[in-house]
């Protein structure tokens, strides 16, 4: 499979690289070749090399993506204590690195489904900015027009399917679309993440041993943060292997944390899928966050373990090692983008708080997409009433 | 699943005994029904749609527990495997929340899935991908992720099946929006609205009727064309009549339309309506007849507390309340979990002497 990484590299980077950048870096695409942190654990097949092949460019814009969506999901922590952000609100800041290493390694024909832990997972997608803090604030240009929330946002035509607030659902869902790109004959593969929580869904065996009977290009993504909200995974597992738990089904465990492993072994999986049906990549990764905004995170865990993984598996942290090491760029040239992203940041939320509020009749849209008329009443039904396109 | 359905769909028996062999008055055939010399078993209508929907749209395709190499448990998709192969009918282990996820997922996709569960009772183990992941998904995202998918199936009460095979789920489904749910009771209604199902872009449970599926009844050449198909929300107004409105669906048309014939014999002309649609819910037809007769009796197999009756009596209360001379009747199932013994079961369904006697009731007559 040749490496035609630019092609087939999704759209991560949203804007040009800084120019404070003397070095014409935006265009280098010098090969780097990265080792993973940590060898690969496969059950019932054969690890990938731990040597990853990236480029000059690719380690530069994970710094860059990343980067921007800690200080997105930082931001939105703030405007929910603000109570601009209503409801449930589940931040990823911890686990970017599986959100960009999954992107390096596939196409925006390729489909992730994802539980509601989505605002990193739509961004990599090629969602903006403003997109994102307009649904969060419930506003008409948010990516679900300010109906969906933080725990429903999509991008049909980059191929992610939401967003999904049922613990475990998506993974059949996921299934489903690994079946229609197979019955479409697409030679694309669907990536359903789900959480060491949902690991334990009946559903998601069957969909499983659907997925392995009909050979279907199905990944399934264990984004184990170790924790299913307040539960530790010794707590809810018996079995806590997550990537042995598909039993005659294909497994890795991955460092979650090093985004290098994550995208070699999503070339791997992918690669895999499309030849032999399903397999299971056990992301570890960590949450810095509590299960949601309501959950400070600390009564279940200790203060010292979270600083502990921040110290020493920060993924951030990781590349800005590697970029600093292969001498791409100084450390005042990361501070000065960092300053920059944070300044877009800034500038998306901005944007967002001007954007008004869905329009009433928003109430009644798109229940149907075709809705013969038929009336739909609100609360006073004498008093509203609606037909629906 | 079990092997004595056969026998009993073999003999055509219903709950109350009764042969539903139609052997009717040609007044009523031809009254209500387009006149046509063919005649059509709900199975076949069903099946025939089936066949043709998959052939004009390669993107439809079926699934569900014994859909292929068995034929059907209840032969609705009886020669499909063998036609369209395995790619496009699929035998799946009996996991309904899986399969149904995996439907559901598929219609995300832009296929069409018409999803066959062996009994809508089994559909509570795949309720929340019917509910979260199909009805919700077109408006949580703002028109993105539209779902093009068709749950169908047997609904309600066989006979003699006891109480975990027997419930009418019409009201639940048909109380949430972003579903469309339909319930044909003619051969006719079979094929036109499962036509109108698969062919439709939001996802629409089909609730068909075990007894219903050797019933034979006349249809038109108009309806045995490939392009037909019934509209969605317009309920059929099966007997013309004057005195009583007589509302429902499914298996209890056919009761319905009995009971209007008794009716007759004693000066009361019922007019009975045929829902075919029980989500949109045609309150227009429904209020119109009622302020044409005054009366209004509602009929349903399933449990009566906030049944489908229970929001045809509210409509009607709602927006014809001048109308009306006598109070709303419901006849609906008893109100306890479905009995096995024959005629513990027999209490348990409404009979055709139920509907008389509250249409007699709504006409202020004594029994």
């Amino acid at each position: 499979m040749a490496l035609s990484r630019l092609s087939s590299r999704s759209n991560i980077i949203s804007r040009p690289l800084s120019a404070a950048f003397r070095r014409s870096i935006s265009t280098d695409t010098t090969p780097i070749t990265i080792e993973t942190s940590l060898p690969f654990t496969a059950h019932l097949c054969d690890p990938p090399s731990r040597s990853v092949e990236s480029s000059t460019q690719e380690l530069l814009s994970f710094f860059r993506t990343m980067a921007l969506m800690r200080r997105m999901e930082i931001a939105a922590d703030s405007l929910y204590k603000a109570k601009l952000i209503r409801g449930f609100c589940h931040l990823y800041d911890g686990q970017e690195a599986v959100a960009i290493g999954m992107e390096a390694a596939i196409t925006k024909k390729d489909a992730i489904i994802t539980a509601y832990r989505d605002h990193c997972i739509f961004l990599g997608r090629g969602g903006s900015l403003y997109e994102v803090f307009a649904e969060l604030m419930g506003r008409q240009d948010g990516c679900s027009r300010g109906k969906g929330g933080s725990m429903h946002f999509y991008k049909k035509d980059s191929s992610f399917y939401g967003g999904h607030g049922i613990v475990g659902a998506q993974v059949p869902l996921g299934c489903g679309i690994a079946f229609a790109q197979k019955y479409s004959k697409e030679e694309a593969v669907t990536f359903a993440m789900y959480g060491d929580g949902a690991a334990n869904q009946g559903q998601l065996f069957e969909a499983l041993n659907i997925s392995a009977l009909w050979d279907l290009p199905s990944i399934l993504v264990c984004e184990n943060n170790h924790y299913g909200m307040g539960t530790a995974e010794w707590r809810a597992a018996k079995s806590p292997s997550y990537y042995k738990r598909g039993d005659y089904v294909p497994g890795l465990k991955v460092d979650g944390m090093d985004a290098f492993a994550v995208k070699q072994a999503c070339k791997f999986a992918k690669e895999h899928a499309l030849k032999n049906g399903p397999i299971i990549l056990e992301m570890d990764t960590y949450r810095y966050h509590g299960h949601s905004m309501s959950d400070p995170g600390s009564t279940y865990r200790t203060r010292d373990e979270i600083s502990g993984v921040r110290q020493e598996r920060d993924p951030i942290e990781r590349i800005k090692k590697l970029v600093l090491s292969h001498d791409l760029a100084t450390e005042k040239e990361l501070k000065d983008m960092e300053k920059e992203i944070r300044k877009e940041v800034d500038d998306a939320i901005a944007k967002a708080k001007d954007c008004p509020m869905p329009e009433p009749s928003e109430l009644f849209t798109n229940v149907y997409v075709k809705g013969f008329g038929t009336e739909s009443f609100g609360a006073d039904r004498k008093e509203v009433k609606a037909a629906l396109p | 699943r079990e092997k004595m359905w056969g026998i009993l769909r073999q003999r055509g028996i219903d709950g109350g005994g009764l042969s539903l062999r139609r052997t009717r008055s040609a007044s009523v055939s031809a009254r209500s029904y387009a006149a046509g010399s063919k005649e059509m078993t709900v199975r076949d209508a069903l099946n025939s749609a089936i066949d043709e929907e998959m052939s004009a749209d390669p993107k439809v395709f079926v699934m569900g527990e014994e859909v292929g190499q068995y034929q059907g448990a209840y032969k609705i998709t009886k020669g499909l495997l063998e036609k369209y192969g395995p790619e496009r009918v699929y035998d799946t282990p009996i996991t309904e929340a899986g399969f149904t996820g995996i439907g559901v997922g598929a219609a995300y996709a832009g296929l069409k899935p018409v999803v066959e569960f062996m009994t809508f009772n089994f559909s509570m183990q795949a309720i929340d991908h019917i509910i979260n992941s199909a009805a919700k998904s077109n408006y949580m995202s703002a028109g993105q992720i539209n779902v093009p998918i068709v749950f169908r199936g047997p609904n309600g009460a066989a006979a003699g099946v006891g109480a975990q095979h027997s419930q009418c789920y019409a009201a639940w489904y048909a109380s949430v929006p972003g579903l469309k749910v339909l319930a044909p009771y003619s051969a006719e209604d079979a094929r036109g609205l499962l036509k109108a199902a698969i062919r439709d872009p939001d996802p629409v449970v089909f609730l068909e009727n075990e007894l219903l599926y050797g019933e034979s009844f006349p249809i038109s050449e108009e309806a045995l064309d490939s392009s037909f198909c019934l509209p969605i929300g317009k309920a059929k107004i099966e007997r013309q009549g004057k005195d009583v409105t007589i509302v429902t669906f499914s298996k209890m048309v056919g009761f319905a339309l009995k009971a209007a014939e008794k009716l007759a014999e004693e000066g009361i002309s019922a007019e009975v309506i045929n829902l075919r649609s029980i989500r949109p819910l045609d309150r227009a037809t429904i209020n119109a007849s009622v302020r044409k007769t005054s009366r209004l009796v509602t009929v349903e197999e399933g449990f009566p507390q906030h049944g489908v009756c229970a929001e045809i009596c509210a409509s009607v209360v709602e927006e014809s309340f001048s109308y009306l001379d006598a109070p709303v009747e419901r006849i609906a199932g008893a109100d306890v979990p479905m009995p096995y013994a024959a005629n513990l079961e027999r209490l348990a369904l409404p009979q055709v002497e139920d509907i008389v006697r509250a249409a007699k009731r709504a006409c202020y007559r004594s029994k």
